[in-house]
């Protein structure tokens, strides 16, 4: 599938910002004390910024962006429209929590409360971006069990590295230290076990299958339909050499994974580099998880393309 | 709305020959035609006199080979959207602008409501729906629903352009609810075939497959050798004939 760059914008970074709430409702009740305004102000702000540029960014890939709103109405059936319901669900959510911690302070009960509402409305969010793949059949990459469980691990292993940062920024200790690399292990496991089940794929779907004729022998084409490129041929036709995809996912790897953990570890090893680590691990691991979406769409084949090449999907 | 209605009786669609059809490109073309000019149009073209035309069709011809040696033969292919009964290009619209009728099973996309999204084309496992980059709304086969209930037409032209257009009759329309519908019974006789149907999107067109062939070369060297079909020359000319022959 194409890789469209407005897509993998707001995937990863409202991953980010639903991650960082999720964590935010399920750690501010451990905090001790009223937690940090400051810190309040700075991981909410963040959090608020990668969300709405990412809902913007996706505006984007729409041909009539001016009819957005349109997209709420189909909840029922469409996982896109839920999604776009959930996020606009959360986002009030989350400016009340805003408005109630690092604006007027509210009591504790009420800060953690709309922090827990916010949280689980940001889970769901996430948990229907990956349905809106994860329920297209004609993607087998996408269509399989493991496509949820990565948008949620990766979500909360980027909210985790982000929060250490807003952390590092105003001088807060607010995640323990261990819960930001366990959730990048974690993470890393699940997407290693995406790739080994997706790699090991074996489709029904023939190009035998797709015109009818498998049954008659060997399936060729033979004349294509156009001479140029059409629609169907630039959106689901784009191709990526699995040498390239294996050395783009080892980059995945080291920028997501290895770099984070590494850096980590180097500061709590030098107390005098921790601050700087912190705050170099988050953007770094961002850009590992950027190199990760791309690879989600770029290795993404679709069986559509079956009836302009033999092989199969 | 885009949960699928209960399926209705009329469930209108295609047959297509595939041992008929030519591979002529004459249904796509004129089903350009009638749709670039008909409500859904104007279908774009993007730089359709340089090296690279491109454009928005609604339906697409290829052509394959099928076997090996002897048994080999070409196939042409027709591919447009086939209405199908479990049509997830609709449920997943966000905007209620992919619809599916209840009263006949046609697949329509609203475009005044349509957002441009692409979520249905990447639903859509045959590739029938191409999105307009001038308009920024997707498009498909619409079965020609201005033109099959135009009761301004004699009742015969009531049916797709592209059937319509078809030199070599390859191209069936009908009711595929009704088994005593001329394309049920065709389809029936023919083992018409379902495209895809381990997705389970439930197609509403069938294709009929190629008819078995002689068994290739083999029966081609069986057959007796050609007569003659003008009498041995005579007189001067003929005498020429045999002396230059021999
Ligand atoms: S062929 Fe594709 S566009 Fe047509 S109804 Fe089926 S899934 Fe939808
Ligand atoms: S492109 Fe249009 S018709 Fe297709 S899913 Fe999006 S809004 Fe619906």
């Amino acid at each position: 599938m194409h890789p469209a760059l407005s897509v993998i914008l707001f995937t990863v970074a409202s991953g980010i910002g639903y991650g960082m709430l999720m964590l935010l409702a399920l750690f501010l009740p451990l905090a001790a004390g009223p937690a940090d305004r400051l810190f309040g102000a700075v991981s909410l702000g963040l959090a608020l910024a990668c969300i709405g540029g990412g809902l913007l960014s996706s505006t984007a890939h729409l041909g009539r962006p001016e009819r957005a709103w349109r997209a709420f109405t189909q909840w029922r059936s469409s996982w896109l429209s839920r999604e776009g319901v959930l996020a606009v669900l959360s986002l009030v959510a989350i400016a009340l929590l805003t408005l109630a911690w690092p604006i007027l302070a509210a009591p504790v009960e009420c800060i953690e409360m709309t922090a827990a509402i916010a949280g689980l409305l940001s889970a769901a969010t996430v948990a229907a971006t990956a349905m809106i793949y994860r329920s297209l059949k004609p993607i087998a990459r996408w269509h399989n069990r493991w496509t949820v469980p990565c948008y949620l691990t990766i979500a909360l292993a980027s909210g985790g590295l982000w929060l250490d940062w807003a952390g590092a920024a105003t001088g807060v200790d607010f995640l323990p230290r261990a819960v930001a690399p366990i959730l990048v292990l974690l993470a890393a496991v699940v997407k290693a076990l995406y790739w080994r089940h997706t790699d090991g794929l074996k489709s029904a779907t023939t190009i035998g299958t797709a015109t009818g004729l498998g049954a008659l022998g060997q399936v060729r084409p033979l004349d294509p339909p156009h001479t140029a490129a059409n629609y169907i041929m630039k959106e689901m036709g784009f191709r990526i050499a699995r040498k390239h995809a294996a050395k783009l996912r080892r980059i995945a790897g080291g920028l997501g994974v290895l770099a984070p953990l590494l850096l980590v570890i180097a500061g709590g090893m030098v107390p005098a580099l921790d601050r700087s680590a912190v705050l170099l691990a988050a953007p770094v691991a961002t850009i590992g998880v950027l190199v990760e979406r791309w690879l989600f769409f770029a290795e993404a084949q679709h069986v559509a393309m079956l009836y302009y090449k033999a092989d199969a999907v | 709305m885009t949960t699928l209605p209960t399926p209705g009786a009329v469930r209108l669609g295609l047959v297509i020959d595939l041992d008929i059809c030519v591979g002529c490109h004459a249904c796509a073309v004129n089903c350009k035609e009638w749709n670039t000019g008909g409500n859904a149009g104007p279908l774009s073209d993007y730089q359709p006199y340089e090296a690279q035309p491109d454009g928005v069709w609604f339906n697409r011809v290829h052509s394959y080979e099928v076997g090996d040696g002897p048994a080999g033969q070409t196939v042409h292919f027709p591919r447009s959207c086939l209405h199908c009964d479990n049509a997830e290009c609709v449920t997943v619209c966000p905007t209620g602008a992919s619809l599916k009728r209840a009263e006949d099973g046609i697949v329509l996309i609203n475009e005044d409501v349509c957002i441009g999204c692409k979520l249905c084309s990447w639903a859509c496992p045959y590739g029938a729906r191409e999105f307009d980059e001038d308009v920024g709304v997707m498009r498909k086969c619409t079965l020609c629903v201005d033109r099959i209930y135009d009761e301004a037409r004699p009742e015969a032209e009531r049916v797709p352009a592209c059937v319509s257009t078809c030199p070599a009759s390859a191209r069936h329309f009908g009711d595929l609810g009704d088994p005593a519908s001329d394309v049920s019974r065709m389809v029936a006789d023919r083992e018409g075939m379902a495209l895809m149907p381990e997705l389970g999107y439930r197609p509403t067109n069938r294709y009929l497959p190629p008819r078995a062939k002689g068994s290739g070369c083999s029966a081609h060297a069986k057959s007796p050798a050609l007569e003659p079909v003008m009498p041995e020359g005579t007189g001067f000319l003929g005498w020429l004939d045999r002396l230059l022959s021999a």
